[in-house]
């Protein structure tokens, strides 16, 4: 050990800061992927008792082992590439979706000091890999040279770019309430109990940014870039084994990115909900992830319950009611931020 | 007023909400899966699966290759030929059911005047290469000799009601 420590020490320091970082990045994704592999787990769990069923229970103890199982199936299939399809795009698009996704949790806060890059532009940066995932479904889609690909990235490119003005609206308004764009700011604004959250003055702003999320993931019931009972299975109609787990994984990986997001700008990221003894005990980050864990499951709860948005309806929600909405709400805050030196919310 | 009742109900997504609170609600109800092949569900004695041919207790099969079973089935599955044994009474010597033809309606159980052939209610079972489809006559027999009781036991169950 005292060996090791000695060899990491005498490396030149450039070194030092790429192993550390290296390390840092095993410590955040292992636990996400794995994470990640138990989120398909409980979702086919929860939908399973939602309709009355028990879900997986054979592989393991009450079917925990299922995710592994799964996981060994599809790297054991074959990779099918169309015989007309871009050879290059088609297996470079699972890696341009799910790279982003991962890359995102690079500026994410699971308490006020474990960060691994405390970015002040966290937000932009966070805003600007999740748009980034649109690639990876559109190269997908294009690449495959198929219809039923090819009209799943271009519903799945209409409908990112009309939710994400709402979101980024929304995040509009966030930032005008913390007057910061550093995530871990954000966050501390929110210290002192449920009532300083700011799930409260931002209500719209936070159904809106979710229900956006949950578009933005392509998750039913906005799922019409899958659409498996219109268009087969959309943009990864044509990839098997390895390459549609890949998709797959980054669907679930940006899932849990949203959920966290969410949980950090709206529901006060790691502060317990009161600021008094038994709250206390438990330490931030079990807080932080017991809130990801509840709105992983509201993702769930809503693909058990809504039937799939149809096309239209999507696009009228996304720039007739969404963008309108957090307008109006932006323009309330900017009143409340007006007033606040007499003494109104914000501080 | 009724413009404004309905953004008023759209906005708060009162209607989401009453779903969500549905299938909330099923989430802790009790699970209603039979795990297979530990739990089944309980079957009819009607119930119409795997041939068989029967035999009297004496031994003796009952079919006398009367070939209305061939006659009356709508999928044209049964293939019967007979000849006259030694002790003078007419017998089949082939008596062939193409289980890929069968529809298992029990047209044939219900035509037969002596019982013989019937169907049970064995419905676990397979082919495993071209040709296991074809049952022959010494199959169904054996098949027959096999589940006699409980095909006799169903048979004494459902009598009540025909």
């Amino acid at each position: 050990m005292n060996w090791l420590w000695s060899t990491y020490a005498s490396l030149p320091f450039e070194l030092q800061v790429t192993i550390e970082s290296l390390i840092k990045i095993i410590a955040i994704l292992v636990p996400l992927l794995l994470c990640v592999a138990f989120m398909t787990y409980a979702e086919r769990k929860i939908i399973g008792y939602i309709q009355v069923r028990v879900g997986p229970n054979r592989v393991g103890p009450k079917g925990w082992f299922q995710p592994f199982a799964d996981v060994l199936k599809l790297l054991f299939k074959e990779i099918v590439i169309p015989s007309n399809a871009n050879r290059f795009l088609f297996l470079s698009a699972p890696i341009l979706s799910l790279a982003p996704a991962l890359a995102a949790w690079a500026v994410v806060p699971f308490t006020d000091t474990l960060v691994l890059a405390n970015l002040d532009a966290g937000l932009l940066y966070i805003l600007a890999l999740t748009s980034l995932g649109v690639y990876g479904v559109i190269v997908a889609g294009w690449a495959s040279n198929s219809k039923y690909a090819f009209l799943g990235a271009m519903r799945s490119a209409a409908q990112i770019v009309a939710y994400e003005i709402a979101m980024g609206f929304a995040l509009v308004g966030l930032l005008m309430a913390a007057g910061s764009l550093n995530l871990v700011q954000i966050v501390t604004a929110q210290t002192g109990g449920i009532h300083q959250w700011y799930l409260w003055p931002l209500f719209p702003l936070f159904l809106v940014y979710f229900i956006s999320g949950v578009a933005e993931t392509n998750r039913a019931p906005f799922d019409v870039a899958e659409g498996e009972s219109e268009i087969v299975a959309g943009f990864h109609v044509e990839y098997s084994g390895v390459t549609f787990a890949i998709f797959f994984m980054a669907e679930y990986a940006n899932m849990v990115l949203i959920a966290t997001l969410a949980v950090i700008m709206f529901l006060g990221g790691w502060h317990a909900p009161f600021d008094f003894a038994p709250f206390t005990w438990i330490p931030p980050i079990f807080w932080l992830l017991g809130k990801v864990a509840l709105m992983l499951f509201v993702f769930l709860w809503l693909r058990a319950t809504f039937p799939r948005y149809r096309y239209d309806q999507i696009m009228r929600l996304g720039w007739k009611v969404f963008i309108p909405v957090t307008l109006v709400w932006i323009t309330v805050i900017g009143v409340f931020r007006f007033l606040t030196p007499f003494g109104f919310i914000f501080q | 007023m009724d413009w404004i009742k309905r953004h008023f109900k759209t906005f708060l997504l009162l209607e989401l909400l009453r779903g969500l609170r549905l299938t909330g609600k099923h989430l802790f109800k009790r699970k209603i899966t039979v795990q297979y092949p530990e739990e089944k569900t309980p079957k009819s004695p009607r119930f119409r699966g795997l041939h068989a041919l029967r035999r009297y207790s004496n031994g003796e099969e009952r079919c006398i290759a009367c070939k209305l079973c061939e006659a009356v089935c709508p999928a044209l599955a049964i293939t019967i030929e007979s000849e006259e044994r030694s002790d003078g009474t007419r017998r089949t010597t082939r008596y062939d059911i193409d289980m890929f033809k069968c529809i298992y309606c029990g047209f044939c159980e219900e035509a037969c005047p002596v019982d013989s052939i019937v169907e049970t209610d064995i419905h676990e079972f397979h082919f495993e290469t071209r040709g296991d489809n074809i049952m022959t006559k010494d199959m169904l027999l054996a098949i027959g000799d096999q589940y006699e009781e409980r095909i006799a036991a169903a048979r004494r169950a459902d009598s009540a009601f025909r």
